[in-house]
């Protein structure tokens, strides 16, 4: 119902998805040669392709022994480009998971901090790095994905009891929720004198990134592009249940991939880079301003913005007080709550 | 059980027998005379002289005299925080006759922290105040004032006919005022960084002797206003226009308000950092406890609860359990709690 009353209003900014997205595309190549070309090392990019040239011809001639010495192309491909690929992969598949979640649910202004996921990920992983500290990435990764779906579960069992037509109570309970759950992630993390650990998982940034660090995010590639095959399905159930059942789908197990999804998504986010707010909420509402929210349509946009915006803004934290670093989650937090208000005032009142 | 005792003799008189003490810290040598338990707040003094006992006696072994000084200097500090972080939510609620509103959650509070970062952030952490830190309080406060009129005027007059997008506005604001002093802090050398840092979070357990005495006599000087403003304010809680109505100059009495809510708000944060749901939890309570609607018992029982809850929550994570620092967070988590209790209970009755 709301998202019908959005999707026909007037679009000012329209433009049609496909010129939409080649600028995106290149807005997002622009950006990441940006990314790679600023940090603390020395890089230049004309030292580079010397040396690419020089080991080229040194291969064809006398084997690799001098390619361990190129310090550019290796800080290109053990810090460079794995945060570059860390960061597109993280900005792409949070504002999907927002996306899918906005559409399921039926509001606008939820995005996966906001119904308790990222928080119940971090809980879980603090209790899993508690009591059994030795498991595997693979295993904390797990028990912080059941912790979410769970507290997923929770808040989905809470906002049934919610009158459906208020829409801004959803985000509103959403947020108090999520802020229990912290409470009672401090809470432990105090008393287990752990509170360092958990700043980790609960600012988003990434400095720490380099190569070996960062490929769980692959996963997270892989339920967006999911949940792209599945985009049809996602629309209908949006649509409502009753038009979801006649159209013959099953809107149920729809609802649990979703959660699933996001839930996965924003562990295995929260794992390697911390949280990040506001992503899944922001990029969302832009892109289904411009193009409505068929998500076969709309889904790539969605995905190449929240790349881009993410990149931006770790962009924005290195330089800004170069040669020290602000943590992407503080910069997106300005930005994306500005945003957020700005999406909130213009909208009428619904009463 | 105390709630239920409390519960069953509320209904038994309520004349508008006026309280002596509005500042509790001062009526603590006031004598529990044979008429106590008539009142909810007469009992709720009881509790606060109990739990007081009890801070300042419980595991106290060795020199009295650095005892009293010690443990005094900090339940002074904990009895001005309840004082001023009730009463302000309380003023708050009625000032917009609802009764899940609270300063806090608005972002006023993180709007203080914001102002404080700012000035280390402009005049460096050593600046001309830093040998004046009560300058350094006034300018704050006077900052603190005109942005937190200019922010309510902007959610109010923006959003007024829909509660929830209020409060979301509210809580983005916050998220808002807070990620800004967090860039801000990551743009200041480092000692600079350690004060802002210190702003920021709740704490019951550092406290500045100096800016003790400046906020009680903030606290008393507010009392004494606010206590000659009970009357309007009950009139306030019937409408607008009632209040116009019955010759309440209404935007003389909003402004007023507001400004002692900043002070407030202000003085509680300078002193503990921000708290998000403790006004909320204090006021939910005293609403339950009193069906009074008159302000001149309400503000009163506010006030004793917030020490209650303060005093009787440091002393015992502090003596009993042996976790000085949890406080806040316990209280953040049974507020949140409370928050979604009340909304949820708000809806029930629409439902059926």
């Amino acid at each position: 119902m709301l998202l019908t009353a959005i999707s026909n209003r007037p679009r000012s900014w329209s433009i049609p998805p496909s010129l939409l997205n080649t600028l995106s595309v290149f807005l997002l190549i622009g950006l990441i040669l940006l990314s790679l070309s600023i940090g603390v090392a020395d890089f230049s990019w004309s030292g580079l392709w010397q040396a690419l040239l020089q080991s080229m011809g040194q291969a064809s001639s006398s084997g690799g022994a001098a390619a361990v010495e190129n310090t550019d192309l290796q800080l290109l491909l053990l810090s460079r480009l794995p945060r570059t690929l860390a960061i597109i992969l993280t900005g792409a598949s949070l504002s999907v998971a927002g996306m899918i979640l906005q559409v399921v649910l039926k509001n606008r202004f939820v995005d996966p901090s906001m119904v308790g996921a990222t928080q119940s990920a971090s809980l879980g992983l603090l209790l899993v790095s508690l009591y059994l500290p030795t498991s595997a990435l693979f295993t904390k990764m797990v028990f912080a994905v059941l912790c979410a779906i769970g507290g997923m579960v929770l808040f989905m069992r809470l906002i049934k009891r919610l009158p459906p037509t208020d829409f801004l109570m959803v985000p509103l309970v959403g947020i108090v929720f999520g802020g229990i759950v912290e409470a009672i992630t401090v809470f432990i993390a105090y008393q287990t004198e752990s509170l360092q650990l958990l700043t980790v998982w609960r600012f988003g940034d990434f400095s720490t990134i380099l190569a070996g660090r960062y490929e769980l995010l692959y996963l997270t590639g892989a339920l967006a592009a999911m949940a792209y095959i599945l985009a049809d399905k996602l629309t209908i159930v949006g649509l409502g249940d009753a038009i979801a059942i006649n159209l013959g789908v099953n809107q149920r197990l729809v609802t649990w991939f979703v959660i699933i999804t996001v839930a996965m998504i924003s562990a295995v986010v929260v794992v390697t880079v911390g949280a990040i707010p506001f992503v899944g909420l922001v990029v969302p509402n832009i892109i289904s301003r411009m193009m409505g929210d068929r998500l076969r349509r709309c889904l790539p946009a969605v995905a190449l913005l929240g790349a881009s915006l993410v990149l931006l803004c770790d962009i924005v934290g290195r330089s800004i007080r170069y040669p020290y670093e602000i943590p992407v989650a503080t910069v997106f937090g300005v930005i994306g709550a500005l945003v957020f208000l700005w999406l909130l005032m213009r909208q009428p009142d619904t009463h | 059980m105390l709630n239920s005792t409390i519960e069953s003799l509320k209904n038994s008189t309520a004349t508008a027998q006026k309280p002596k003490a509005l500042t509790a810290p001062r009526s603590r040598s006031a004598s529990l005379t044979a008429t106590v338990a008539t009142r909810p707040v007469w009992i709720a003094l009881a509790v606060l002289l109990i739990s007081v006992l009890l801070f300042m006696g419980l595991n106290a072994h060795g020199n009295w005299d650095f005892i009293l000084a010690f443990r005094g200097k900090k339940l002074l500090a904990l009895l001005i925080v309840g004082y001023s972080i009730g009463v302000s939510t309380l003023l708050f609620q009625s000032l917009t006759h609802n009764p899940i509103l609270t300063p806090a959650l608005l972002g006023f509070d993180a709007l203080y922290v914001l102002i404080q970062s700012l000035l280390v952030y402009f005049l460096g952490a050593s600046n001309l105040f830093s040998q004046q830190p009560l300058l350094k309080f006034a300018i704050e406060i006077g900052l603190m004032v005109a942005a937190s009129l200019l922010l309510f005027r902007f959610l109010f007059t923006r959003s007024s006919q829909n509660l929830s997008r209020l409060i979301l506005a509210g809580i983005i604001f916050g998220v808002l005022f807070r990620s800004l002093s967090s860039l801000i802090a990551r743009l200041i050398n480092p000692e600079d960084f350690v004060v802002i840092q210190a702003a920021s979070f709740a704490q019951f357990n550092t406290i500045n002797p100096m800016m003790m005495w400046a906020s009680l006599a903030i606290c008393v000087a507010s009392a004494v206003y606010i206590w000659r403003w009970r009357h309007q304010v009950d009139v306030l809680m019937l409408g607008k226009a009632h209040a116009l109505n019955l010759g309440v100059d209404y935007q003389a009495l909003t402004r007023k308000l507001l400004i002692v809510i900043a002070v407030l708000v202000a003085t509680a944060t300078a002193f503990v950092g921000p708290v998000i749901f403790l006004g909320l939890l204090v006021c939910a309570l005293t609403n339950r406890l009193s069906k009074a609607m008159y302000h001149s018992e309400r503000l009163v029982l506010v006030s004793l609860i917030a020490m209650i809850c303060l005093v009787l929550g440091q002393t015992f994570f502090e003596q009993v359990l042996g976790m000085a620092g949890v406080l806040s967070v316990v209280i953040e988590l049974l507020g949140g709690v409370v928050f979604i209790m009340l909304i949820l209970s708000q809806y029930r009755p629409q439902k059926a």
